[in-house]
């Protein structure tokens, strides 16, 4: 067939693309897309996963390792099975989380980190490259079987200028129609049907060429078991290590490939597709590999020894002169490659806009306070731009690779890559306890491994990784070379690759995870993933309205484009049954708007810009932090409040005291007073009335003048004692009195006061009993202070002791350094209710027992007893009135001082 | 004495639905065990390797695996979501 001939071919069928695309397009935006989101479009989209590496390169697979390559099929083929369990649950949370791709999904769990996109979208485009590379070598390749004309031969052999037109023309048609109108997640009609149809084409090439390699070049199913038997090298021995290995490679593939997350997650819209996607999947994968056997053996009986394999669907048809088949079965491989290419672009395209330049134009934007401009050209440019870029890498890889490597080699390099993402996303959907860091730290090292052990030696030796460092490992050390790390050096060098990196990877994601200590956020996130079928529905909605429609309209237009926004506003008015532009601001309405711009910008930013504008009922976390730490604030503000008012409290109680003791004092004063006067008038009163009585008589013996003169006499002398104690009283209480401190005898004292007491009633008879040996002993005070208060003691006793033989004991002990001595009378004691006043001043027992006293003696005893640092208490319960005084053996002068201060200062209060 | 007609445990359907969500997770590890079977039964000694019997074997192994997963989803169709309306695309005209 000839160049020109080819290219037409190709052209047509493209175009036969455009226009079902359009189709789609167009009857989705006329409200007839319901048919779009069938189960069956769901599954058939699910077909991205058997690329031209499917079409072509699972019969060069089979033909060099027999049925080794059933393992990139049953693999996926297992996690469907088993939808219940993983595939049920990941679906969901990407569902209510509007999760925009499998970078989004890692860093909305880990705590909305960026960090975590970034490491993604890097991961994956990585991963990507190769696996583009290789759908851009399988086309070029197949050009150059197809072609057999002498004048295309020498084009067609070209074929890295094959493999530049090829990717410049995928990447018109990506973006013609995956950047068409900036949704990611709801309106890739287009992009989808082209790919349902295009999972047709390829399933029905490949089974055309089965057929008729079974039926019409073999005689039937059992002459072709026959001819496998036959056929069969001693390679195709099913090798544990690699079967085992390579199904659960292929089985995380299925779920971490960029490509196969967007059509499996970002575009399912409900579990009931994922129930028929669950068995119609495994059973599209079946037909496709049932017949890659049966050509592989026909084609090594029919093909000359030495010819590519890879192209067995091609050249096996063509030796036998069916052009035709030939042509479908070209174009079944070109339907594989350009479909993988446009998601797997697409896919990664809105990893980089959302999570590497809009954060970044955000964040810019905010430090320059820029509000105008039109976000909408710009996600469309970045995604343009991203597309662009995906596919020159993917073009260089090829080029600089070289092309000549065997298919299956390069995807499986891929699904290496991608599988590093596992680890952090089983702990995403299983693990609470995982943690950003963890899952940073094990993305990292896993990329690490993966990019040493396969990626770089993957181009070659002396490409990009020396070959004497694969020959002798990194720094000369044979324990760091690339395909046998740690001297294992039994495993080929992808199961090698895969077991380092994804042992270390769950490695470091376990410590990392359990040694970190994750940020509210995570938690609340973690929660929300690991118990998503806890929860009874979307929690999300919006329920108070603030913003104005008016509002709402810049914005929308800014985002989704002039026209797109006021039709969409106009499109809600009219629902709402308005006219005009400004539909009333309704859940409804705001659930719409936010679907709507998720899909240009990314659910979170989306959901963000819409709060900011609207308020939300459904409060994210950051709100709730923000709020958390305001209540914080006043909480504290309150407390330091609380404390302030308790403490103002206090004061007020304290004045509060201070101001009773003030009106006590008053109280006690105007008493002081009032008995001062009475005290006073007394003497005064008989002192004026016998004065007057000698004034006015003149008749008067000098018997009575002398006995007046007397009484005259003694009442001053009872004045003068009276105001003698006062002022004594008044001294000691203000602690102004000078102490004579000296060495003396106690038993002296003592004896000086019984003496002085003596006069007191001198009729009386007082037996004192003491021991004198205790008494014996040096102390150090001021010996007049402390015989007047043991006089006070003893004529008190002597005035008010009415036994009939009155006796008095004198008792002295000291202990360690104080001395006590007890004066116990055998009178009647006083009365309990009176004991505590006997220390007042003026307290009188009884006025009827008054003898010349004014009632200050005791009060004079207790100051005195207070200015030499010990004290006089009333001891109840002797059998009579008994007085316990005691002081310090040795009194220190600055006690002294310091006591009497003290004193001065409780009076003073 | 005659036993009771009606059964004895009532919420039946329930319990059903239970223990078709254990098979749907049995299912996979049933998977795993017969496609790893291939593994054993064949020592590397012989000269030529059993291809078309083997693969005869698992692509029953697969068939099945299809028909059980088939027959479970439509049990458990009923436990999942009804299907939300999608919001209508809103611009009538778009050119």
């Amino acid at each position: 067939m000839s160049f020109n001939m080819l290219v037409l071919t190709c052209l047509a069928y493209v175009i036969l693309l455009f226009v079902v695309a359009s189709l789609a397009e167009r009857s989705a935006d006329e409200g007839r897309a319901d048919w779009l989101r069938s189960p069956a479009v769901y599954t058939l989209s699910l077909s991205v996963y058997c690329t031209a590496w499917t079409f072509y390169g699972a019969v060069g697979y089979a033909t060099r390792s027999g049925l080794e390559f059933m393992t990139i099929y049953l693999g996926p083929t297992l996690v469907f099975v088993g939808w219940w369990v993983l595939l049920r649950k990941l679906v969901r949370i990407g569902r209510e989380n509007r999760v925009t791709s499998i970078a989004d999904m890692i860093s909305a769990r880990y705590g909305k980190s960026n960090l975590l996109g970034v490491i993604v979208t890097l991961l994956c485009i990585a991963a990507g490259t190769p696996y583009i590379a290789l759908q851009l070598q399988s086309i070029s390749q197949s050009f150059t079987v197809f072609v057999t004309d002498p004048v295309g031969a020498s084009l067609a052999g070209d074929r890295t200028l094959i493999a530049f037109w090829v990717a410049v023309g995928l990447a018109f048609f990506t973006i013609a129609f995956g950047t068409r109108n900036l949704d990611a997640n709801e309106q890739h009609h287009g992009v989808v049907t082209a790919i349902a149809v295009e999972a047709v084409v390829k399933l029905v090439a490949l089974l055309a060429v089965g057929i008729f390699v079974v039926w019409f070049v073999a005689s039937g199913p059992a002459d072709i078991l026959a001819r496998i038997d036959a056929q069969a090298l001693p390679e195709w021995e099913i090798q544990p290590g690699r079967w085992s290995g390579l199904i659960l490679l292929s089985a995380i593939a299925i779920v971490c490939l960029p490509r196969m997350f967007q059509v499996l997650v970002v575009e399912n819209t409900n579990d009931q597709h994922l129930a028929t996607a669950s068995w119609a999947f495994p059973l599209y994968l079946f037909l496709i590999s049932l017949f890659v056997l049966p050509i592989a053996v026909v084609g090594m009986e029919l093909m000359p020894e030495g010819s590519n394999p890879d192209m067995f669907v091609l050249t096996v048809p063509l030796a036998l002169g069916q052009d035709g088949l030939a042509l479908l079965s070209f174009l079944g491989g070109f339907s594989a490659a350009t479909s993988m290419v446009i998601v797997a672009s697409l896919a990664l395209a809105t990893m980089v806009s959302n999570h590497i330049v809009v954060p970044l134009w955000l964040k810019l934007r905010a430090a320059r306070s820029l509000d105008q401009g039109d976000m909408r050209l710009l996600v469309l440019s970045v995604r343009r731009l991203s597309i662009t870029l995906v596919l020159a890498l993917g073009y260089l890889y090829y080029v600089v690779t070289g092309g000549s490597e065997a298919l299956a080699a390069i995807g499986l390099i891929a699904f290496v890559g991608v599988a590093q993402v596992l680890p952090a996303l089983l702990g995403a959907l299983f693990w609470r306890g995982a943690s950003r860091t963890g899952a940073a730290l094990g993305l990292i090292v896993g990329m690490a491994l993966w990019f040493y052990t396969l990626f770089l030696p993957s181009f070659g030796p002396d490409i990009l990784m020396s070959a004497q460092l694969m020959q002798e490992g990194l720094f000369g050390l044979s324990w760091l070379r690339p395909y046998s790390l740690f001297g294992i050096s039994t495993l080929d060098p992808l199961l090698h690759a895969l077991f380092w990196s994804l042992m270390l990877n769950a490695l470091v994601f376990c410590l990392g995870s359990l040694l970190s200590f994750p940020s509210p956020i995570e938690r609340v996130q973690g929660a929300l993933f690991v118990d998503v079928f806890d929860r009874s529905g979307p929690a999300r909605s919006w329920t108070r309205p603030v913003a104005e429609a008016e509002d709402l309209l810049p914005m929308a237009q800014r985002i989704l484009g002039p026209i797109e926004g006021q039709a969409f506003f106009r499109a809600q008015a009219e629902a709402q049954g308005k006219q005009g532009f400004l539909p009333d601001i309704t859940p409804e309405f705001l659930e719409a708007l936010e679907l709507k711009f998720s899909g240009s910008v990314g659910a979170a930013t989306a959901h963000a810009m819409l709060a900011q504008s609207v308020g939300t009922a459904v409060v994210s976390v950051e709100d709730l932090m923000a709020v958390a730490s305001e209540t914080a604030q006043i909480m504290e503000y309150s407390a330091q409040l609380e404390a302030k008012s308790e403490e103002l409290s206090r004061t007020a109680r304290k004045l509060r005291d201070a101001n009773e003791m003030l009106q006590k004092l008053s109280v006690q004063k105007d008493a002081f007073l009032s008995q001062i006067s009475h005290e006073l008038r007394t003497p005064m009163t008989s002192i004026r009335a016998f004065s007057e009585i000698m004034m006015d008589s003149d008749a008067m013996s000098p018997e009575e003048r002398a006995h007046f003169a007397q009484i005259i006499h003694d009442e001053s002398i009872r004045l003068t004692r009276l105001l003698d104690d006062l002022l004594d009283l008044s001294v000691l209480e203000h602690g102004q009195v000078q102490l004579n401190i000296a060495p003396v005898q106690l038993r002296d004292l003592i004896d000086k006061a019984i003496r002085s007491s003596e006069s007191v009633q001198a009729d009386r008879k007082f037996r004192i009993l003491r021991n004198r040996d205790p008494e014996g002993l040096e102390i150090i005070t001021d010996a007049g202070r402390l015989t007047q208060v043991f006089i006070n003691i003893l004529s008190n006793a002597r005035k008010y002791c009415i036994s009939d033989d009155p006796q008095m004991q004198i008792k002295v002990r000291s202990r360690k350094d104080k001395v006590e001595v007890d004066f116990i009378d055998n009178g009647a004691g006083i009365p309990r209710d009176k004991q505590a006043l006997i220390f007042e001043k003026f307290s009188r027992l009884t006025d009827s027992m008054q003898a010349g006293g004014a009632g200050l003696g005791l009060a004079i005893c207790r100051e005195i007893m207070h200015n030499l640092g010990g004290d006089i208490t009333y001891v109840p319960g002797q059998g009579g009135a008994a007085f316990r005084v005691s002081f310090p053996m040795v009194l220190q002068p600055r006690d002294a001082d310091a006591r009497a201060a003290q004193s001065q200062a409780s009076v003073a209060e | 004495m005659k036993p009771p007609r009606s059964p004895q445990f009532l919420a039946r359907e329930t319990y059903r639905m239970r223990r078709l969500m254990d098979a749907a997770r049995f299912l996979p590890v049933l998977g795993v065990v017969l496609v790893l079977l291939p593994l054993m039964r064949h020592s590397p000694q012989t000269e030529a390797p059993p291809t078309a019997s083997e693969g005869v074997y698992l692509f029953l192994v697969w068939f099945g695996l299809i028909a059980g997963s088939f027959l479970l989803s439509r049990g458990l169709r009923r436990t999942l979501d009804i299907p939300k309306r999608q919001p209508r695309p809103s611009a009538p005209s778009k050119d």
